[in-house]
């Protein structure tokens, strides 16, 4: 049996994905911009995906930027709000339990002569509102914060922030890196108070390659990729018209019975919370049930080595993640985990499992089943 | 292209008296393993003791070169502009259309020397030598002649078409892969046993390789990295059957049975010991590691004596006095490092000691080997017959 527990890397597309892009890749394949049919045809898909997700957002249209994804909208969050803002000040606020591709642009803007304050978390993965307050400044131009944390599945109280920020900071704008969370909770930036808001369509059953970044049509921002003037001269290139026509059928399925696809994630999560729960030698890390992500579920193996139980969770076809490498001379181990206050001695013993609609009961019995086993014979071996 | 034709020269092959036509063909072969890689066809061909790589048609010249100086055994690789052209008048504007295209800047100083093969040419080289060096002197005053170290020595042969040639770039050296038996090269991820096997094949010993996989605590990364590093590898060595061993197995029960200290010794004996065995049955002569001494733990002299203790068969270490970084140093002219510096690193870890023995007694080793008595050799049985091989390069 082959169970693929590490949606939140990335997942399975859809079928309905798969055939628009087939579709766009062999017989609508012109260039958008293209004066004749064949361009107008191609032209279409985009319209369409546009719509669909503007409606999933309840935003305009307009406000749409496609992009390579959520690396490439978080790049441009940053960097083009910063960059278009510079004169109202140099001053950025984010946390600490952030995705690289919004630390290493924060990094880049800090060569660039800008502030940045990176905000620490509580045990639950939250950043303090009075920590916020207090990091606030008059020339503070740009809030970035993370919707749902990729590892542990912590939501963010992103309204509170907003507001918070507003109020001290009526222009100061605000980002929201949603990569984790858009398909699974209804995102209403308008009325969130979110400006910007990136998305990558590979983790909702879309093709990989392809994201947006939504805009609310009041932000100054500037281009990063300059050229043919794409996308009204926000984002050269001719557009990837198959991704983007697949992250249109993606979100278009997503959001279709949307409450009850969600459901069904919980339910994924509540059962295979209790089947690892029961089992020796484990905690889990993950807010339970609907207090955290939908798909998202930490555990750390008391006595095994994360990277060891991957790799021998792979051999019987069980795919998985683990928030950091198995040597003890690695650097990377998570800032996330010790964030939320995981053991010092489970750090290097926790993995993710993440879900998908494709995943089912079965799959999570397997694996427990085989975690069961794998387990006791994994402990036996251990430095001495 | 202005060459159409290389001239190999080759090192010590021309000293190996009658078995030399051994050593020449398995040079031939190399080349055109070798060029296999490089868009174009060539004809490699043996004449008078010399070899030559001739481009039929269109080929790519810096590839040519660049897989030329991998192939071991060849000294120096004289690219030749080649003219039909005998009659001096016409000889010496070809010369002189040859220096204007391969040096636009000619401030140098320089001396003809030829040979004539054709004996019933008119001029003797000597004449030739003289002759062509006046015209030169002649046509671009800014050259100069220094008989005794001449920035340029401009070579005529004067055979069945006339050969010109200047330009000497240097090969490996070493000798021709396949002249000196085959050893099993003990591969790891590594940054020193791939530079050990490049070491040996340079002697001309034709390679085969085994590496020690134990899932899950190394991972099918850490296989690809080796898998490409004998591909690297076999650039210079030509192909390596590479064998994947699942260690597993063997490792644990080590653990469970063996003081814990001694752990890498003896799983590095039984490493060696399936080496060999593997080689035997390939017709290996030898085994190659990447040791030095002192590296590591299991590194120092006496835990190499503790190691070397079960081989039967010659064990090569050809890095084994050398310091870190002339290992480095080597493994990134051969363009091993980047690949072998990849972080997949294998989780054996939580198997070593945090104190293991850098003194090892062989008694004393033997002896915790005794303990593995009732399961090992059908252990070491099922790691041989099972393993996988993959054909690299």
């Amino acid at each position: 049996m082959e169970a693929y527990f590490d949606n939140s890397a990335t997942t399975r597309v859809f079928d309905s994905v798969r055939d628009a892009v087939v579709k766009t890749m062999t017989e609508d394949y012109g260039n958008p911009s293209a004066k004749h049919t064949k361009g107008v045809q191609a032209e279409r898909y985009i319209r369409e995906a546009r719509t669909v997700i503007a409606k999933s957002l309840k935003v305009q249209e307009k406000e749409i930027l496609f992009t390579s994804g959520g690396s490439e909208s978080n790049n441009m969050a940053l960097i083009g709000t910063a960059l278009a803002n510079r004169r109202a000040g140099n001053h950025i606020i984010s946390s600490n339990i952030e995705h690289p591709s919004v630390y290493n642009p924060l990094g880049f803007l800090e060569e660039q002569g800008f502030q940045v304050t990176y905000l620490p978390v509580d045990k639950r993965g939250h950043i303090s509102l009075d920590n916020l307050r207090q990091a606030l400044r008059p020339e503070t131009i740009l809030v970035s914060v993370m919707y749902v944390n990729n590892e542990v599945g912590t939501v963010e109280p992103v309204e509170e922030i907003s507001r918070l920020v507003k109020e001290r900071n009526p222009g100061a704008l605000f980002h929201v890196d949603a990569i984790q969370a858009y398909g699974k909770y209804d995102i209403r930036p308008r009325r969130q108070g979110i400006d910007l808001l990136s998305v990558s369509a590979h983790k909702l059953h879309g093709p990989k390659g392809v994201g947006f970044l939504y805009i609310d049509e009041k932000v100054k921002i500037k281009p990063l990729i300059y050229g043919g003037g794409q996308q009204r001269g926000l984002r050269s290139g001719t557009e990837n018209v198959p991704g983007i026509a697949g992250m249109g059928a993606a979100v278009k399925e997503m959001f279709t019975d949307h409450g009850r696809k969600l459901d069904y994630l919980y339910e994924l999560k509540e059962y295979a919370s209790g089947k690892l729960s029961r089992l020796e030698g484990v905690t889990l890390n993950n807010p339970p049930g609907r207090e955290g992500a939908p798909q998202i579920i930490s555990a750390s193996f008391e006595g095994v080595k994360s990277e060891v139980l991957l790799h021998a969770l792979e051999e019987r076809g069980i795919y998985v993640s683990s928030g950091s490498a198995c040597s003890s001379n690695h650097p990377g181990i998570s800032g996330t985990l010790k964030g939320v206050g995981v053991r010092n001695d489970l750090l290097d013993s926790t993995l993710r499992f993440s879900f998908g609609l494709f995943n089912t009961k079965e799959e999570i019995d397997y694996a427990a089943g085989v975690l069961e086993e794998l387990l006791p014979a994994l402990r036996r071996f251990r430095r001495k | 292209m202005l060459y159409q034709s290389i001239l190999i020269k080759y090192a010590e092959i021309g000293t190996k008296g009658k078995n030399r036509f051994l050593f020449e063909d398995a040079l031939i072969k190399q080349i055109c393993h070798a060029l296999r890689q490089v868009d174009g066809k060539f004809d490699v061909s043996k004449e008078h003791g010399r070899i030559y790589v001739q481009a039929l048609g269109e080929y790519d010249y810096e590839d040519t070169i660049e897989a030329l100086k991998k192939v071991f055994g060849i000294a120096w690789i004289c690219p030749m502009f080649q003219v039909e052209e005998k009659e001096f008048e016409g000889l010496t504007r070809e010369v002189l259309s040859y220096l204007e295209q391969v040096y636009p800047d000619r401030h140098m100083t320089f001396k003809v020397d030829s040979r004539r093969a054709d004996k019933n040419y008119p001029r003797t080289s000597e004449e030739i030598n003289r002759d062509l060096g006046e015209a030169i002197l002649e046509a671009f005053p800014e050259m100069k002649v220094d008989v005794h170290h001449p920035d340029m020595v401009l070579r005529v042969e004067v055979r069945a078409l006339v050969n010109i040639y200047s330009e000497m770039i240097p090969g490996p050296g070493g000798m021709p892969v396949g002249t000196n038996g085959k050893a099993m090269l003990l591969l790891s991820g590594g940054i020193d046993s791939p530079v050990a096997g490049y070491m040996v094949a340079k002697r001309g010993v034709k390679l085969e390789a085994v590496y020690f996989h134990a899932p899950p605590y190394t991972s099918e990364r850490a296989k690809q990295k080796v898998v490409d590093l004998a591909g690297i590898v076999s650039r210079y060595s030509g192909p390596i059957d590479l064998h994947v061993v699942n260690f597993t197995d063997i490792q644990l029960y080590i653990y469970e049975k063996c003081p814990h200290e001694e752990l890498t010794i003896i799983m590095r004996r039984y490493m060696m010991r399936i080496a060999e065995r593997i080689g035997r049955e390939s017709g290996c002569l030898a085994l190659v590691t990447g040791e030095s001494i002192g590296q590591v733990a299991s590194q120092t002299v006496q835990s190499l004596a503790a190691t070397n203790d079960v081989c039967t068969m010659p064990v090569f270490r050809p890095v084994i006095a050398f310091d870190k970084q002339e290992i480095v140093d080597i493994s990134e002219k051969i363009d091993t490092y980047e690949t072998s510096i990849q972080p997949y690193e294998d989780c054996c870890t939580i198997f070593v000691a945090k104190h293991p023995v850098t003194k090892p007694n062989v008694n004393i080793i033997r002896r915790s080997e005794e303990n593995l008595a009732e399961k090992i050799d059908g252990m070491v049985e099922a790691a041989v017959t099972g393993r996988e091989i993959i054909h690299c390069g």
